[in-house]
């Protein structure tokens, strides 16, 4: 699928497991981040399909794709800067939940986020990048989607806070059903959590694998992932 | 393999068809093109009745107008809902010193295009910090409140009545109307010579580059606001010229001569023929003269009454507008363009060598997102 | 003295209504940055049609609900015929076609109901309220007018701050794309949006029309003076339409009450280019900054 002459993504074949993360990476201009718009509707490619849980995905709106329970985190994170912080987690949950439900959803979340609690009536514009970054996690979850995409959450984030923000990922996929598609610069990071990993170069797949095993290869690390 | 036996294309192969080319000097090929549409237009004029003359007249003076807001909207890219307003000044000016004074015909005119220039620089100044919706915005309220203004003043301006205005007598047994006609075409003649010359020139390249990307032309050195402010005036002035010419068309001068109605129109037969063109306008400017004649016949088949051809003429412009937009942002000349682009083409693929035709830039409406076709 | 006051009765009566048509563009301009040039001329359609249908003998309220409908309906399928298809291309395409609509509504107008002279009339007495001894220039319809627009005000700010629509609403115009991602339909709401400012536009033409001279251009001046007041109030906010329509309106009135009524139209556009200057262009434009 292309931008203008570019072609971000020539031929890209993935499946991914519920309960699990899988890691897409790659150095910049690989094409994670289109192939996640893909997925989510935002982008529709020329060829191909999206399947999830039986559905075909492919062409449909951006709104009836995320209301099948995908759960879309862009590039850029996509805090709506003009709301509060309760406004932008209760905006998530309109389509899926009554009322009841609703706030017993948001108070959960800001059990998991106690720090952001504090800013519930404050417009989003006003927290930092990990605030938000907590913020459009949390907004992801309360829908309890069963597919959630993940792009480069840890970017411009510090080391603490982004281990931290692994952890709580890998935790709240442990035991569940929820399948968790992670793209990541930050290979390392992403690899510590993952438990499959595909490497993009150019648009196209080349590498499929356990994490663990892509962690182990040196080789491999150095070539594509820089380090 | 031979080439099917076409005429046109025996021709075209034809090395002396080859030779024919305008000369490149931009000024000299358009002075050439000017002439060879006065000596047509001299045949149409002396064959035509008089009441078909003053028609020819008033498409002349149309296109003057038509190019004026070409320049402004298509090719620096600031749209102008008020042009009613610069087209009234014009008329007001000159209907006044001939009411008033016993001035030289053509200082009167100049007098017309520097009135409106003025108010081009008082509207243009103010614009230079407008993107499009404010622009057009603000340009419509102009439109709305500067006819009332002679209104106000009924005594000095003639109220409902207005002003009159006298023609300059024709020379010899030449009849008023085609005398008439004949200083309108040669004022539209030379309006485009002169703006097809600046569009060629550097200041063509600088109202286009500011169109396109502000922050790029500042960074290249351009002074944008200057350049703005320029074609504003440049525009303002070709309207005001117009305005005057439109009041020794209808022999009065009056408020009812310009509504709001008359600015959008105006919108309307630039867009139509073909918006950032020259000799587009002259498509744009037919349709303003015949439209109204048209949509008389048009509502006396339909049985309405005697005012609804007005309403049915603007209900048509609206009309144009709205399909243009939509579906051909490029009005005709755009169209003309790209068909004769293909048949270049196509005689290309076939061995034929076409005449290079250019007139000019054109342009179409667009903001800053949209990728733009220029030349 | 008195004549101060009643211009300023006046002039607050006349901004209330441009306040309304001023909170139409407004929501227009929210939801698809784009100004409905044809807002006033819409207003004046569903005005002409409540005209027929009074005159069917159809009682006053029963029109006016029925006009107010009709203008929720009218601004929907203008959005989806004219304005969706246009999206996504250059910002000025769509304000061009709003231009046209303004003249073919004209035209309409004109051609269906041609030059013959109606007047329109008022929904309550229009002679002017006894205030101590004096007569004042306030009028019981002035009232109506004041209460009916600020009763769409306060519908609209409590529809935006307190409902979960109103949410949608304001998110979808914020940030459509990722408000789409979180599943809202964002498409409608952007419809809804134009619907909504219908019926403002609706009743504003139901509240000028009396007092106009009720020919196919009567909404043309409440149009660019509801577009000053937008543009006053920041073409952002409803609380902004309201300041900007009072402002405007008292403007105007005192230009009017003072200069002459033909001044009016100079004294608003004085009045729009000093608000232009004063509020440079950027600070509407929302800051693209603010969004990582």
């Amino acid at each position: 699928m292309s931008y203008g002459a570019i072609e971000a993504l020539r031929s890209v074949t993935l499946t991914a497991r519920p309960g699990a993360i899988t890691a897409i990476l790659g150095a910049n201009g690989a094409g994670k981040t289109t192939l996640l718009r893909t997925i989510s509707g935002l982008v529709k490619p020329r060829a191909g399909t999206v399947r999830f849980s039986g559905h075909e995905l492919l062409g449909r709106a951006v709104e009836d794709i995320a209301r099948q329970g995908v759960a879309h985190v862009p590039e850029g994170r996509g805090v709506i800067a003009e709301l509060t912080v309760e406004e932008n987690l209760r905006l998530a949950t309109l389509w899926s939940m009554g009322r009841r439900e609703r706030q017993g959803a948001i108070e959960a979340t800001f059990e998991l986020f106690p720090r952001l609690s504090g800013f519930r009536r404050r417009h989003a514009s006003t927290l930092s990048g990990g605030e938000r970054q907590m913020l459009v996690i949390g907004r992801a979850l309360i829908s309890r989607p069963r597919l959630l995409l993940l792009d480069e959450p840890s970017l411009g984030l510090a080391p603490l806070v982004t281990a931290q923000l692994m952890v709580l990922l890998r935790d709240q996929t442990e035991g569940t059903d929820m399948t968790v598609v992670l793209v990541e610069q930050n290979a390392r990071s992403a690899l510590s959590v993952s438990q499959h990993a595909v490497v993009l170069n150019l648009g196209e797949v080349v590498v499929s694998d356990d994490a663990a095993t892509i962690a182990a290869d040196s080789g491999l690390r150095h070539h594509y992932l820089g380090f | 393999m031979t080439p099917p036996a076409v005429p046109g294309l025996a021709l075209g192969r034809a090395r002396w068809f080859r030779r024919l080319r305008l000369p490149t000097q931009p000024l000299a090929r358009h002075m050439i093109l000017a002439l060879c549409g006065a000596a047509v237009l001299y045949v149409v004029t002396s064959s035509l009745s008089p009441y078909n003359d003053f028609e020819v007249g008033e498409i002349a003076l149309y296109v003057i107008a038509l190019s004026g807001l070409s320049l402004l909207t298509g090719v620096n890219g600031q749209i102008s809902l008020g042009h009613g307003a610069f087209m009234a000044v014009g008329a007001y000016a000159t209907a006044l010193l001939m009411t008033h004074t016993h001035l030289n015909f053509l200082l009167e005119l100049l007098a017309s295009i520097g009135a409106a220039a003025i108010l081009g620089l008082v509207i243009g100044i103010p614009a230079t910090r407008l993107k499009g919706p404010y622009l057009a915005g603000m340009t419509l309220l102009l439109a709305l409140a500067l006819p009332p203004i002679a209104d106000k003043w009924s005594t000095t301006f003639g109220g409902d009545q207005g002003l009159t205005t006298t023609v300059p007598a024709a020379p010899g047994t030449t009849n008023p109307e085609e005398w008439l006609a004949w200083i309108q075409i040669m004022g539209a003649l030379i309006v485009v010579v002169l703006l097809a010359n600046l569009l060629r020139s550097r200041f063509g390249r600088t109202f286009r580059a500011v169109r396109d990307d502000e922050i790029a032309a500042s960074l290249a050195g351009i002074h944008v606001a200057r350049t703005k402010v320029i074609a504003f005036v440049i525009s303002a002035g070709c309207a005001g010229l117009a305005g005057a010419f439109l009041g020794l068309s209808t022999g009065v001068v009056n408020t009812g001569e310009f509504p709001l109605t008359l600015s959008i129109q105006l919108l309307a037969a630039m867009v139509l023929g073909g918006t950032g063109t020259l000799m587009g306008m002259w498509w744009g400017a037919v349709l303003l003269v015949y439209l109204p004649q048209w949509s008389t016949s048009l509502s006396g088949d339909f049985n309405l009454g005697s005012g609804a051809s007005a309403y049915l003429a603007t209900i048509i412009f609206g009309v144009v507008l709205i399909v243009a937009m939509i579906a051909a942002p490029t009005g005709i000349q755009g169209g003309l363009r790209w068909a004769w682009g293909r048949i270049s083409v196509f005689g290309s693929r076939l061995g034929v060598s076409t005449p290079s035709v250019s007139e000019g830039p054109g342009a179409t409406l667009h903001g800053p997102d949209q990728v733009r076709n220029s030349g | 003295m008195g004549l101060f006051v009643n211009i300023t009765l006046d002039g607050l009566a006349n901004g209330m209504i441009f306040a309304a048509l001023a909170l139409a563009l407004v929501l227009i301009f929210r939801a698809t940055r784009i100004v409905n040039f044809a807002q006033g001329a819409m207003g004046m359609i569903t005005t002409f049609i409540a005209s027929s249908l009074l005159g069917r003998g159809v009682a006053y309220w029963w029109a006016f609900l029925a006009v107010l409908a009709i203008g929720f309906v009218l601004g929907a399928l203008v959005e989806r015929v004219l304005i969706r298809p246009l999206q996504g291309k250059s910002e000025l395409n769509p304000v061009i076609v709003t231009i046209g609509l303004l003249v073919v509504l004209e035209g309409v107008a004109g051609t269906i109901y041609g030059n013959s002279s109606r007047g329109f009339p008022a929904a309550y007495s229009q002679s002017g309220l006894t205030v101590g001894h004096t007569k004042i220039a306030f009028s019981h319809f002035d009232v109506f007018i004041l209460v009916s627009v600020l009763v769409l005000m306060i519908a609209t700010l409590v529809l935006f701050r307190a409902t979960s629509l109103g949410l949608r609403m304001r998110a979808s115009a914020f940030s459509g794309e990722i408000s789409r991602l979180l599943g809202v339909r964002v498409g409608l709401l952007l419809t809804l949006g134009w619907a909504l400012a219908g019926v403002a536009g609706s009743l504003a033409g139901l509240l000028v029309a009396p007092t106009s001279s009720f020919s196919p251009y009567f909404m043309d001046l409440v149009l660019v003076y509801a577009f000053t007041a937008a543009v006053i109030g920041g073409l952002e906010s409803p609380v902004g339409a309201l300041i900007g329509g009072l402002i405007t309106g008292l403007s105007i009135s005192y230009v009017g009450g003072y200069l002459g009524s033909g001044l009016q139209p100079l004294g608003a556009l004085v009045l729009l280019m000093v608000a232009l200057m004063a509020r440079p262009e950027g600070i509407f434009a929302r800051p693209p900054a603010r969004r990582v």
